[in-house]
């Protein structure tokens, strides 16, 4: 007869109990708030699916969900042969190395309403370090609580600052695991440049440039605190990403079931992207 | 295909060597012939990736050249001396099928679409691997990739020399031996220089028709397997080769005879008048025998390896191993030992000096 040893449940049930503490419950109460209305005093009234129906019509949701893609588009079409380009040059032996890495992971190591206070204060047209060489040395006119244009180059630029190490960390992490075998063999095969990239690097760093998009794209769609605190949103607004629309229905407005609807909807889109995206780019390995 | 000569070569990975112990190479003088089969081997560190590196055009020498057909080619880059080479662990581009893996060194060079179907198609053929072609090749077994990455070498025709870097490393045993007898027969069938760089005595003298042995940066023999087998010029020699390998026993000379422990030993020939320096006895356990007299040891141990026993006998301090077969003396006998003369060989500091040919 086979027996069955029970007690290996008792060694899930610190994890069972950490994540249902953490995630779980927390989110069943968004669940909670997503399908009723509350006036507070903790009375609630049964709302149904009504919260999400309203969401996926409004079209201040279409705009914010809009300029998040937009965002995280930019951003990734930038940092990621950026961070590529940047790791190529990167010396692989020698006095450089550990030079070039910690200065890379500096930006990475400022907490994030630092970074975005500090842009912030970069940016200001008349006391700012680069507002002032823009407006005043090369006479552009740049003012970023002012123009729409100026303030989606300024959280460009911050987000691309901030975070393009990561990608440079871990495409160089990719690229000094290549064994020297390969760089003469496609000396003696002939191998231009190029071919070399394309069939040996670019392939060696096919796992962790999986990474370090997944990564990127995650932070990029959920990013708040660095454009609040930068441009808060505006002027107008232009500025609004999902997060910070979010945080304006939920603590602005108190609309606590839309904001509950809303951020489902949000977690779903970011799985879904993620998912997909993970799927197709590790597919070739399974067969 | 080419012939290969290697004159003055020396290299050292310090910018300004001063002593000897500087260079990784230590003047290296070599001719090979066209479409001969050379092993380098070597221990560890000996040089040997050094040399290939330089033959291959990946490292430039401190001094010396590099000649194909009597053309200097020290300066010239890999790519452009015509030479393939095959590394310890196979290298095969992963994304590519194993079609396009052997046919890129030839659409790197611009060679017309139809001559390169034909030559993958040769080429697959040759190494037994047509029903792969189409397969993508990383998920190819290791000695199936240690054969893409070999095609790849051969299936350019205007091949100078192929290089082996210990390409059978990663490969299982029972398959080594497989891989091992294809390269053979690869050689004979395309007919190009190939020099193999090992540290395993079985694969170089199964593999060349000249081994050159290698240690601490200089040659110190070059030969067929036999030579390096009957007559090593260097207690190296013939310490790495053969298994045991050779027994190597400090010794005096007195008046032509050299004195071992006190016991006459016999040698193969006259040694040069004046010798001087460390002298040693070289003598393989193969020709060493027991009987009623000469040099007095115990026996320490006794190995059944198989095909034959080997005996290990203490002489005073000194360790002689001989191969037997049937009957052997029990641990603890007290034998005596005794070397066929023809095969005792005098070294002094370790080269050869006794002359073959019987007593003067």
């Amino acid at each position: 007869m086979k027996t069955e040893n029970q007690k290996a449940w008792f060694f899930v049930l610190p994890v069972l109990l950490l994540v249902a503490f953490n995630a779980l419950i927390p989110m069943m109460t968004v669940v909670n708030y997503s399908v009723q209305e509350t006036f507070g005093n903790n009375l609630f009234f049964w709302q149904g699916l009504d919260w999400f129906e309203q969401i996926l019509r409004s079209e201040r949701f279409h705009a914010a969900l809009g300029r998040q893609f937009l965002f995280t588009f930019l951003i990734l079409i930038i940092e990621i042969p950026l961070g590529i380009i940047i790791a190529l040059s990167m010396p692989r032996k020698g006095f450089w190395v550990p030079v070039c890495l910690v200065t890379m992971a500096l930006p990475m190591l400022i907490p994030y309403n630092v970074v975005g206070a500090m842009w912030n204060i970069f940016a200001l047209p008349d006391i700012g370090l680069m507002g002032y060489f823009l407006n005043h040395v090369l006479g552009i006119n740049y003012d970023m609580t002012q123009d729409p244009v100026a303030a989606w180059v300024t959280i460009i630029t911050m987000d691309v600052w901030h975070w393009t190490s990561l990608v440079v960390l871990l495409a160089y992490a990719g690229l000094v695991s290549i064994p020297d075998a390969y760089y003469q063999a496609a000396k003696i095969d002939g191998a231009s440049n190029w071919s070399v990239f394309r069939f040996i690097q670019l392939p060696k760093m096919k796992n962790v440039l999986t990474i370090a998009i997944l990564l990127r794209f995650m932070d990029s769609f959920n990013i708040y605190t660095e454009p609040f605190v930068l441009t808060g949103g505006g002027p107008g607004n232009s500025t609004t990403l999902l997060s910070i629309d979010l945080v304006k229905i939920a603590l602005g407005q108190f609309d606590l079931g839309p904001a509950a609807a809303m951020s489902l909807i949000y977690f779903a889109i970011t799985l879904l992207v993620s998912w997909l995206f993970y799927t197709l780019m590790t597919k070739d390995d399974l067969n | 295909m080419a012939k290969i000569t290697l004159s003055k070569l020396r290299h050292s990975y310090y910018p300004n060597p001063k002593s000897a112990n500087d260079y990784a190479l230590k003047e290296i003088d070599l001719d090979w012939k066209d479409g001969g089969a050379y092993a380098l081997l070597g221990p560890s560190g000996c040089g040997k990736s050094t040399l290939l590196n330089i033959i291959s055009g990946l490292l430039v020498p401190s001094e010396g050249q590099i000649l194909f057909d009597d053309q200097d080619v020290t300066h010239l880059p890999p790519d452009q001396r015509n030479i393939a080479q095959v590394f310890q662990f196979p290298v095969i581009y992963d994304t590519m099928t194993v079609y396009d893996n052997l046919a890129f060194p030839l659409r790197n060079r611009g060679v017309d679409a139809m001559r390169v179907d034909q030559r993958v198609r040769e080429i697959a053929e040759m190494l037994e691997v047509t029903d792969l072609l189409d397969q993508r090749a990383a998920g190819l077994s290791p000695d199936n990739k240690q054969k893409i990455s070999m095609g790849r070498g051969l299936v350019r025709d205007d091949v100078n020399v192929v290089m082996f870097d210990e390409p059978l490393t990663v490969i299982d045993p029972h398959l080594k031996w497989k891989l091992r007898s294809k390269l053979k027969e690869l050689h004979q069938r395309v007919n190009a220089t190939m020099i193999y760089v090992t540290h395993d005595q079985t694969e170089a003298l199964t593999f060349a028709d000249q081994v050159v042995v290698m240690q601490q940066g200089e040659v110190v023999q070059i030969g067929t397997p036999v030579e390096l087998f009957d007559r090593p010029a260097h207690t190296f020699v013939g310490h790495f080769i053969g298994s045991p390998g050779m027994n190597v026993l400090p010794c005096t000379l007195d008046a032509g005879m050299a004195m071992f422990n006190g016991t006459a030993v016999e040698l193969e020939g006259p040694v040069p008048l004046g010798a001087s320096g460390n002298f040693e006895i070289g003598i393989r356990p193969e020709f060493v025998t027991i009987s009623d007299s000469g040099i007095p040891a115990v026996v320490r141990k006794v190995a059944d390896v198989g095909r034959h026993l080997v005996v290990e006998a203490m002489a005073g301090d000194h360790k002689i191993s001989a191969v037997m077969n049937g009957t052997t003396p029990e641990k603890g006998a007290q034998v005596h030992l005794n070397f066929h003369p023809d095969q005792t060989r005098l070294y002094s500091d370790g080269w050869l000096i006794s002359k073959a040919g019987g007593k003067s």
